[in-house]
Formats: structure tokens, sequence, C-alpha cells
């Protein structure tokens, strides 16, 4: 209840600037467009849209999803209403819930805007629909991890541009230590054991695996484990930071 | 109604306020004295339940804010020093919204918004953006918004700074008035205020209480009957290091 009241709040608070109609215009014009361009959609002959539509998708989201939750803590901290949201009869969990939530309806509502390379493939071909949902779940739950690191970051600092900045640099590794010409590099620097241990903090395996159809619980539990982490930490800060 | 025991609040090694006991009853409003930086926000925001104390303990209405934050809160209609609000919202919508969190739906909701734009004169912005609006009107939508859900403790931390004269007046008879059925703990500098609306008041000194009385009896004490005279007598000033 108090959750719901919350992700309203923030939600309506998105539409009230321009943060995020320029976010999911953004998105959805970089998402289409490279999809179309660099993607190669119309001249791979292949009805699928793993390479060239959701591969350029966590490349976007390192830089949008930042924009998005950047200022859920930081803004509450700027402008003091963390006073007020700590004196309501809410819980912080209600309140981190509820900010994630929203932050992650911006997301989808901007993938969802996305529909109509999905309608392309159907009238060209016959591609595989059950691969391309798993395909989008996974690029939402890529989109969400990208949402809850940021939340993290946001409740450290009262100031979103270096929440941001900060945010867009952790992304930005965790897009790039697993894509694989810098594993490649990786692989001949250090030893295997490494390198697996920096892929493991990568995105990619559990968001290819998804694109390809494959909805494994390894996948499912790095996620939702992840996201968590991050929640849990964000509570841990905001906790720490009024004592 | 508000039970202040044995509160003290470390800072690192900076004691803010240092073993704070005093309390309210209903039907008393108590003016909370003393210099910058005595601790007196530190003290609202502990018994808020906002930050919590290093040791001791607040009660609002016999429930401990520390054990049971959440019916606590409930009690309590706080005024934070700043005025915080949403800018992004209406002054309706954040009304609306406060409500909501309070738990307030359908007509009772409606009224009570309703209830508290009319009490704190917002009914000419209302439906204005809140960052468009000036400082008077930003610090009686915070104050409408602790009086929402018609609470029987009401915390203001300096709930007539920066208004201007006539609202200063307005807002003095507001919690004279309210203190006739509630239990209010405000805190100011102006000390004029004390005698204008306070039953009770207290002056803090670097986290500790340094006299406790009725206006009319600090009065008596202070040396040509005059409370700033008093003030500047048992407060340290921070020009003195």
């Amino acid at each position: 209840m108090t959750i719901l009241t919350i992700f309203r709040r923030e939600l309506k608070s998105y539409f009230a600037q321009p943060t995020a109609y320029a976010i999911i215009a953004i998105f959805v014009l970089l998402s289409l467009g490279f999809g179309f361009t660099f993607g190669d959609f119309m001249n791979v002959g292949d009805a699928s849209l793993q390479f060239s539509f959701f591969f350029w998708h966590p490349w976007l989201y390192m830089l949008l999803a930042p924009a998005i939750a950047m200022k859920l803590w930081s803004d509450e901290q700027r402008n003091g209403t963390i006073e007020l949201l700590g004196t309501f009869p809410v819980s912080t969990w209600a309140a981190i819930v509820g900010k994630f939530l929203a932050a992650a309806a911006v997301s989808l509502i901007a993938l969802v805007l996305t529909f109509p390379i999905v309608i392309t493939v159907n009238y060209l071909g016959e591609p595989d629909n059950g691969a391309i949902i798993a395909g989008y779940i996974g690029s939402f739950l890529v989109c969400c991890t990208f949402i809850a690191i940021t939340m993290l970051v946001s409740a450290c600092t009262r100031d979103q541009v270096v929440c941001l900045i900060v945010s867009v640099a952790i992304c930005t590794l965790m897009v790039l230590c697993g894509y694989d010409p810098v594993t490649r590099e990786l692989a001949k620097a250090t030893s295997l054991g490494t390198v697996e241990a920096i892929v493991a903090f990568s995105v990619w395996d559990h968001f290819t695996s998804l694109n390809r159809g494959l909805l494994r619980l390894q996948d499912a539990v790095w996620f939702t484990g992840f996201i968590s982490l991050c929640l849990v930490g964000t509570s841990t800060i905001l906790s720490a930071k009024r004592a | 109604m508000i039970e202040v025991l044995n509160l003290s609040k470390h800072f690192g090694s900076k004691i803010a306020v240092n073993d704070l006991s005093f309390t309210v009853q209903k039907g008393e409003v108590l003016g909370f004295l003393g210099p910058n930086g005595a601790g007196k926000s530190t003290t609202m925001r502990m018994v808020t339940g906002f930050i919590p104390p290093s040791s001791g303990e607040a009660k609002i209405c016999g429930i401990s804010i520390t054990n049971n934050p959440t019916e606590a809160k409930k009690k309590i209609g706080y005024l934070p020093e700043s005025a915080p609000l949403y800018n992004d919202m209406t002054v309706v919508g954040f009304l609306k919204f406060c409500a909501e969190i309070r738990k307030l739906s359908g007509s009772a909701k409606k009224d009570a918004v309703e209830r508290a734009i009319e009490t704190c004169f917002l009914g000419s912005v209302a439906n204005q953006s809140i960052d468009t609006l000036s400082k008077g009107y930003r610090h009686r939508t915070c104050l409408a918004q602790a009086l929402l859900h018609d609470p029987e403790v009401l915390i203001l931390d300096e709930p007539t700074d920066g208004l201007d004269p006539n609202q200063k007046y307005e807002v003095r008879q507001l919690i004279k008035r309210l203190g006739e059925t509630k239990a209010i703990l405000f805190s100011t500098h102006i000390l004029e205020e004390v005698e204008a609306s306070c039953t009770r008041a207290i002056i803090v000194d670097s986290g500790r209480v340094v006299e406790d009385g009725t206006p009319a009896e600090l009065i008596a004490k202070a040396p040509h009957g005059s409370l700033t005279e008093l003030f500047r007598k048992v407060t340290t000033s921070d020009t003195t290091a």
C-alpha cells in the first residue's frame, strides 16, 4: 500500500519533468536505429533479433539507466525531503522498493515502445517469438540491474552529477568486462581463473543466454541476487547516514 | 504525550545532545529555545525518529520511537527546519500524497487536505507548482502536511522562520489554538514568540537544559525582567571560544 503510494509519486515525478520523455525517446530511437543500421537487421536475412537488436541494449542501458535512477535518493538528500520520508510512518524498505519499481517502470515503457521491430520481424519472416520474449526479459533485467546499482550510488551522494558519473563508470565496466573482444585481450594478459572471475561480474553471459531463448535458473539467481544486494546496500547506507 | 528520557547524541567525539530530559503534556505548548548549534534540531530529529539516539529514549503517547517507530510516527506531525517539499508537485498533489502515506483515503483524504489548506491559508496557491511558491507559502505548505492527519503530537522546528510579520502572527495564533488539544514542541530563537504562544519554555545550551519554566517564571528570573537578558546570561555565545 505504501509501496504503491511511493511508486505512484515517483512515476508522476518522472513524467512531470522532461527526464522520462527524453530517456524513453532516446532509447527507442537509438535501439531501433542501431537495429536497422549497424545491426544490419534487413540484410542478415535472419528472423531473429538477438544480434541486430538486443545486442545494443546493454550499451544503451549503461548510459541511460543511471540517467533514470540518479535522482532517486540524491534528490531527496539535496532537498531535505528525506527528512519528511524518514518521519512518515513508512519503512525504508517500502520507499526503496517503491522508488526502484518506478524507475523500472520507466525503462519498461521504453522497452515496450520498441514493438515496431517485433512487428517488422514477424511481417518479414517467421521468428521464434518465444526467444524474442526471452530477449526482452533479459534486456529488462539488465536495465533493472543497472538501475539498482545507480540507486545504491545515489544513496551515497546528494549530488546527481557525481552519482551519474560513478554509476555510468560501474555499469560500463560491467558491460565491457564480459564483452568478447575485451575478454580475449584479458585472457592474453592474465590467467584463466582471473578472467573467469572478472567475467562473472559481467551482464553478458546471463543476458546472451536469455537472448538465445534459454531460461536458466542460474541467470534468474544472478539477476535477482545482484538487484537484491544493491537494494539491501541502499538500505544499509541510508541507515548508516542517519546514525 | 511527549516524554524525552536522558536523550543523548554524539557525532564522533562531538556531543550534540547531552542527557536531555523533558515532557510535554496534552494542552501544553513547549517552547524550545537555545542558540544555534545548541542541539534543538538534533533533539527534534531524534524525537521524530529520523535519527536514532546514541542513548536514552523518546516516547510519543507512551510508544517508544526506537522500538516501535511506525506506530509512534503515526501520532506525530513534524515540520522540519528547512520546510522541505517535493518541488515537482502541486500543493494539492503534495498534500494528497502525504495524506495517502498517512493511510487516509476517499472522503477522509479529501476532507483532510481541504481542512489543511484552509487552516494554513493555502487556497490561493492550491493548484500551483511548489517550485513557484514564495518562502512563506512553502513553509505553510510543509506545516499543512504536519496537520493533515490531526496528530496528537506536533513537533515544529522553527515554524515562523522566514515568514513576514503578518504570517508570523497567524502561525503563532495557530500554534496557540492547536495547543489546546495537542502536545506541541516548537523551537525558535525569537524570544517574543515564547510569551506569545508558549505555556512553558526550556532553554538548552550545548545539549543540556539550562532553564525550564513558564514564560512568567522565566521573566521573573531574568536580570531586568527581559527574556533576552536571561537568554544571554544562561547560554554561551559562539563567539566566545
